[in-house]
């Protein structure tokens, strides 16, 4: 069948005003040892980060919507399409990097994105030309012509993203893309993701262990633990949500100034010997604090306003997880789930 | 309109500044038809392939017989050329189903060389490296990769066995007349049909093996092995059993008799055995070859076990259980 990749991928120009991903009570069950349980929900966002610990179930559902596994009950919709029936159309829609090394052996570079953008069905001479494009994007067009075998661990990444979106795909999903990187190759990495979110033409899903990736890259969260959803949520609604606190780092004996803190109204926890978390309330001020620290004879070496960082929001979701797969609604994001309630 | 930077190709008017602007966009144009894609693996890995001069040179000499053959034919037919030599090469050698036969069993032979060493790398190399995943997260799908991968030897071989094999058959159908070509038609198809089983049988084999045996010096051993382990295997059954039906275990036989039941050469009694115990003779048996459509089921069982094996291996990610 010849189409235009654009009329047949653009859910708008279908009318399609379906979420990125659907999951609709997925499951996935490796020799009857359920990896995947009872997903529920609708990811929306235009960079998605997946996270979860080890074994939790991230590359196992990202393999799945890409038709590697057969869901054992439930199904899951990408631009509307099920994942069981229409795996064709949707894999047209999507790029993918692995997280491990995957390489077609004695090819150049530019020979390997060609020959990946012509499977992905574009014609020779347009593939030569989108790979050439996209091996300057990630930052290869020197080197595109040497053999992949050469090639550094940071160029073999750049490399995967490159076949990746060779064909412009709709959806791309990143499966660890940082991995083995050093700093400033990982920066051009996360400069990279960011502005094909910012083209506004791909939706991202990104796996990944490292937060800060996840937290400069991604606007939507899902969490997963043994295989549950435990949180799906807008990264920057959930910050705002958060009240904003001050960190204190403190020199001398807490106890007094933490009771006249509390005397004041605020909310007030330590968080180690010298470290305070205070929540400003009833018409406090900031220097109202020094005040009281003074007559503590109490140091404040150092004054901060914070709010929860992902890993916070990481952490806390493990420990709601760890209640039988609570799952964590969050703000601004539809979900559901029937292990869990809000 | 296009802009100033822009220039038309055959997928439309479309900017050529895109190396320069370094900026994520779609692809807008038309796509290739779903059915040819399986086509895009071999066109790459001929590539790779004919990168070996030693290869180029086997595959350029495995021309020679058909070569000559079509001397043979064009002599057949030359009065003045047979008279010079001074021999009736018409008694001598005629073109008829067992010449073609023949012909076949030649390149055949040669053919399998050439499979044995194009096949076994194809599908051990993308398993080694992980490539899989890449093949299988586009529209495309396990069927068509297996079928793409097999295509490399079908196409290869194709060139050298029914191909020619037909132009030497319309070659002696234009010398001999009209008649001729009408009588034998069967032979243009048991040319065909040989060759394309034999094709697919080599096919299969070697990117099963090369599917189970990941190095690819062992993957060649073990195809050369596959034709002829077996070989012994049924001599001794033969033997042993004082029979012919052996030859269902031997590769070698079972395309041996297609081809001669294709040909309409095949002779089932192939001859009497005698048992002889001190010197004294204690039996007589006729042996016989088993029939024709065993060897066709063989072969049958031989690909649908190769399919199924392929369909084991074949998969973006091996799960462990």
């Amino acid at each position: 069948m010849t189409y235009s990749a654009a009329a047949a991928t653009d859910p708008q120009l279908n009318g399609d005003t379906s979420g990125v991903i659907t999951l609709d009570n997925l499951s996935v069950s490796f020799g009857g040892r359920p990896i995947l349980k009872d997903l529920r929900g609708e990811l929306r966002g235009r960079a998605i980060g997946l996270l979860g610990p080890n074994g939790a179930g991230k590359t196992t559902l990202i393999h799945t919507l890409l038709g590697f596994h057969p869901p054992s009950a439930g199904t899951a919709r990408i631009f509307g399409r099920d994942i069981r029936g229409e795996a064709n159309q949707i894999k047209s829609m999507i790029g993918y990097m692995p997280e491990r090394d995957s390489f077609i052996a004695k090819m150049s570079c530019i020979h390997f994105v060609r020959f990946m953008a012509e499977l992905s069905g574009l014609p020779p001479a347009a593939a030569l030309e989108r790979a050439h494009e996209a091996l300057f994007f990630v930052g290869l067009g020197e080197a595109r012509y040497r053999n992949l075998d050469t090639y550094s661990l940071g160029m073999k990444q750049l490399a995967k993203l490159a076949q990746a979106i060779v064909h412009g795909p709709r959806l791309i999903f990143l499966d660890e893309p940082t991995n083995g990187l050093d700093p400033p190759a990982r920066l051009r990495m996360i400069k990279m993701i960011r502005e094909i979110r910012d083209s506004g033409q791909a939706n991202i899903v990104l796996s990944s262990h490292l937060l800060r990736d996840v937290e400069e890259c991604c606007e939507e969260i899902l969490i997963l633990k043994d295989g549950r959803l435990v949180t799906y949520c807008n990264l920057e609604e959930e910050r705002k949500a958060n009240k904003k606190f001050l960190l204190l780092e403190t020199r001398g004996e807490l106890k007094g100034f933490v009771a006249a803190v509390d005397g004041l109204g605020c909310e007030c926890a330590i968080t180690s010997d010298h470290r305070l978390k205070i929540i400003l309330q009833g018409g406090a001020e900031i220097r109202d604090l020094y005040r009281l620290a003074a007559d503590a004879k109490v140091q404040i070496r150092r004054l901060a306003y914070k709010r929860d960082s992902l890993e916070d929001i990481f952490l806390k979701a493990m420990e709601n997880g760890s209640d039988a797969g609570q799952v964590r609604p969050q703000n601004g994001v539809r979900m559901e789930n029937d292990h869990g309630g809000s | 309109m296009p802009d100033r930077s822009g220039r038309k190709t055959e997928f439309g008017w479309r900017t050529i500044m895109a190396v320069l602007e370094r900026s994520y966009k779609q692809f807008q144009g038309t796509l290739s038809p779903e059915w040819s894609r399986f086509l895009i693996i071999p066109r790459h890995a001929y590539r790779d392939v004919f990168r070996s001069k030693l290869f180029t040179g086997f595959f350029v000499l495995s021309f020679i017989w058909p070569l000559v053959c079509a001397i043979l034919i064009y002599l057949h037919h030359n009065v003045e050329a047979l008279g010079i030599m001074k021999i009736n090469l018409r008694n001598l050698l005629p073109i008829d189903a067992s010449f073609f036969q023949t012909y076949v069993i030649v390149q055949g032979t040669i053919g399998f060389f050439l499979a044995m060493l194009v096949g076994p790398q194809q599908v051990s190399r993308d398993l080694a490296n992980n490539a899989l995943p890449l093949y299988l997260c586009r529209p495309f799908t396990r069927s068509e990769y297996v079928f793409g991968k097999m295509s490399i030897v079908i196409i290869l071989l194709s060139t050298i066995t029914w191909a020619p094999g037909l132009i030497l058959f319309l070659l002696q159908s234009y010398l001999e007349g009209w008649s001729w070509f009408v009588e034998n038609i069967s032979i243009a198809s048991a040319i065909f049909l040989g060759s394309l089983v034999w094709i697919l049988l080599l096919a299969l084999l070697s990117q099963t093996i090369s599917a189970w045996v990941k190095w690819r010096v062992a993957a060649r051993a073990a195809l050369l092995g596959l034709f002829f382990i077996p070989t012994i295997f049924s001599a001794i059954v033969n033997e042993i059993f004082q029979t012919r039906w052996g030859h269902l275990f031997d590769l070698q036989a079972l395309i041996g008799n297609v081809w001669s039941g294709l040909f309409g050469t095949f002779v089932r009694q192939t001859g009497e055995q005698e048992q002889i115990r001190n010197g004294r003779l204690i039996g007589q048996a006729v042996v016989t070859e088993p029939p024709v459509w065993a060897s066709w089921f063989m072969l049958f069982l031989i690909c649908a076990l190769c399919l199924w094996l392929l369909s084991r291996k074949v998969k973006a990610y091996e799960v462990v259980k």
